[in-house]
């Protein structure tokens, strides 16, 4: 009778263990808590959600995808210590961070291990430093921010501009872009306002944009911080148009500062209210399943995991040290696979080419006001 | 000219609420030699006790009744009997220690049973402006100074004026004298509480709509509110209050034309000039403890 039991255990251990190595394993690291809980949680629910529909569809090459989240606490450090966690674990490809910084501190190590790494970060520099496996899923900031400066300079015909950024790597990154551009083009910067991240109380600094009296304020902040300078710049009656990012325009911040969101501008990679079939069935799909409308990490996330599929469909076969390569100079179009969303085009250096939108909030909804195409 | 005002408008109207958490600060110290390094969560937790009414279904007007009530016993009552009783035996020190331990523990409650993102509160002041001397102010702004310093002048008056006030500040100067007079000092050490957990809760309900509500948006206040009481002097409640008004419109002005980078040292300078200078605060009186 014991040895049956004891048979039966060893058997259906036997069977976990070979269906658990028969999927593929990928790491997620990304900011649930901290100060971009909004932008990880997104992340991670576009994840899980392309992760489901893939594997109900039998998986990639026939095998399930599985996902690990770790939280990096939206601090580089952390983040560092969760990627290295996660890369001893041999995953597949390793998924985010999504802030800036944190990539710029995990990148080496994905690097080193020779694991694809497909992250969330705009800072322009990331995929400036040579490294052959770093992956956007959104445009950098030196493809974005000549789009911003271009809008402002010639659509809001503004001479002279005021620009807020948050301190940290990724608003410097885009404020040093931005701000050039403007430069190039003629607009003056009459007030350059650095933020810190997780700052609550705008009130001096909107009252510098106040004095400078600009005929545009540029605002490059995280989420939270834009909603709150939002706010802050009803409050106090500015009345300059705002022109800003992906970051100043999301679903989260429109929630957070409600009326105080109407009328602002932003040039955006990822969009659910783009103007496209796919994008549009991808935002029901996210609401149903987890109750809100996502905003572009969600997207991102997806995105990331279409990647994998795609690639690795390419490849026809399971290969992590192979995948970096299948990837760069990569195009993968939505009518082949929809996951994708829209047609796109991975350089050499993991920068992404797809078109892009201009949004601006109306009665609290994003409005796309132009469709920009891909540039190759 | 013009922007020096806005400033000063906004300062105050921050500092208005540093104050009343400020007040907070030395109601406790004074009745309980309570330092209650929690009292910056006790300012955010107000805000989602009242978000959690209105998820239920509650209107504003009702969840604000409820929060504050809510607040009255779990961060008064509970707070002084659960953890202030206990720990007071141990002397200050613990006590201190303790409500760190519970500002930690306040704040993965609500990452863990609310969220870690943060959200938006509705404002019980309206939004527009209002002309004071040719200026444009935001009635936010004038609301939240006016309903801080209502609030503050009724505490004030409580204390001066009333029979309770008195014996209240009777148990704070010499609990010992006072009840041999007959003063219920347990009760009024209780009051205190409940005093403290109602002003926590109304600068929950006028700073949240500016802050966001966030698990750490009490932080920033706590620190703040802390170096406003050192600064305007712990045992004294007229001290708190322009300690409060003082650090908002400093806090303020650092930003605006020192370095928004700077901004928090600012008031810790002169934190540390107010102690070196004049320990007891700026309106404090000096104390003598026996060691």
């Amino acid at each position: 009778m014991k040895s049956t039991i004891l048979a039966g255990a060893l058997l259906a251990f036997a069977t976990a263990t070979s269906v658990h190595a028969q999927a593929i394993k990928l790491a997620d690291v990304a900011e649930l808590s901290g100060g971009g809980a909004t932008v990880g949680t997104n992340w991670k629910n576009g994840i899980d959600l392309a992760i489901e529909e893939i594997n109900a569809r039998g998986g990639v090459l026939g095998r399930k995808l599985e996902v690990t989240h770790a939280d990096s606490q939206s601090n580089p450090g952390v983040a560092r210590a969760q990627v290295q966690k996660a890369l001893d674990a041999e995953p597949y490809v390793l998924l985010g961070p999504g802030y800036s910084g944190s990539v710029k501190v995990t990148a080496p190590l994905a690097a080193e291990a020779g694991i694809a790494q497909i992250m969330g970060g705009e800072a322009a520099e990331l995929t400036q430093a040579g490294n052959k496996f770093l992956f956007r899923t959104s445009f950098g900031q030196q493809s974005s921010m000549p789009k911003v400066a271009k809008y402002i300079h010639d659509d809001m015909k503004a001479k002279s501009v005021a620009v807020v950024w948050v301190n940290n790597d990724f608003g410097r990154g885009g404020r040093d872009v931005v701000v050039k551009e403007l430069d190039r083009l003629g607009s003056k910067v009459v007030a350059d306002l650095s933020t810190e991240a997780g700052q609550a109380d705008f009130a001096a600094d909107v009252g510098k944009i106040k004095a400078a009296n600009p005929d545009a304020v540029f605002v490059y902040l995280n989420e939270e911080e834009s909603a709150r300078i939002l706010k802050e710049l009803k409050r106090q009656g500015v009345t300059a148009p705002l022109m800003g990012e992906t970051t100043l325009i999301g679903q989260k911040v429109i929630e957070l500062a409600g009326d105080a969101a109407n009328g602002a501008r932003g040039h955006v990679g990822l969009t659910t209210d783009a103007p496209v079939d796919l994008i549009k069935a991808f935002r029901d799909k996210f609401a149903k399943k987890y109750n809100y409308v996502p905003d572009h990490n969600g997207l991102k996330g997806y995105l990331a995991v279409y990647m994998v599929k795609a690639t690795t469909d390419k490849m026809g076969k399971v290969d992590s040290k192979a995948f970096a390569d299948a990837l760069h100079g990569l195009t993968i179009k939505a009518a082949d696979e929809p996951g994708i969303l829209m047609d796109v085009t991975f350089s050499d250096t993991g920068d992404i080419d797809r078109q892009s939108f201009l949004v601006e909030v109306v009665e609290g909804k994003q409005v796309v006001k132009q469709v920009l195409p891909k540039v190759k | 000219m013009s922007n020096l005002f806005d400033l000063l408008v906004a300062g105050l109207a921050t500092g208005a609420i540093y104050a009343l958490v400020a007040v907070g600060f030395t109601l406790l110290w004074q009745t309980s030699q309570t330092i209650n390094f929690a009292q910056g969560e006790f300012v955010m937790l107000p805000a989602f006790l009242m978000l959690a009414a209105m998820h239920a279904g509650a209107p504003f007007w009702l969840a604000i009744i409820l929060g504050i009530l809510l607040s009255m016993l779990l961060l008064g009552l509970t707070f002084k009997m659960l953890l202030v009783d206990p720990m007071m035996r141990h002397g200050v020190l613990p006590l201190a220690i303790a409500t760190m331990a519970l500002a930690i523990g306040l704040k993965e409650a609500v990452k863990q049973f609310f969220s870690a993102e943060a959200s938006p509160f509705p404002s019980i002041v309206p939004t527009g402006d209002i002309a004071i001397l040719g200026h444009n102010v935001s009635l936010q702004s004038i609301g939240v100074l006016v309903l801080a310093i209502l609030a503050v002048f009724g505490l004030t008056a409580l204390l001066n004026r009333t029979s309770l006030g008195h014996q209240m500040q009777a148990a704070a100067q010499n609990p010992t004298v006072a009840r041999i007079i007959g003063v219920p000092v347990e009760r009024m050490i209780l009051l205190t509480f409940l005093i403290n957990a109602f002003l926590v809760a109304l600068a929950s309900l006028l700073i949240t709509p500016i802050y966001l509500a966030k698990f750490t948006s009490g932080e920033v206040l706590g620190q703040a509110a802390f170096i406003a009481a050192i600064v305007g002097g712990f045992n004294q409640v007229r001290g708190a209050i322009a300690g409060g008004l003082l650090i908002g419109v400093l806090d303020n002005l650092a930003a605006a034309y020192v370095s928004t980078q700077y901004r928090a040292a600012v008031p810790m300078i002169f934190l540390i000039a107010v102690i070196l200078f004049r320990p007891q605060g700026l309106l404090g009186r000096a104390e003598e403890r026996t060691v």
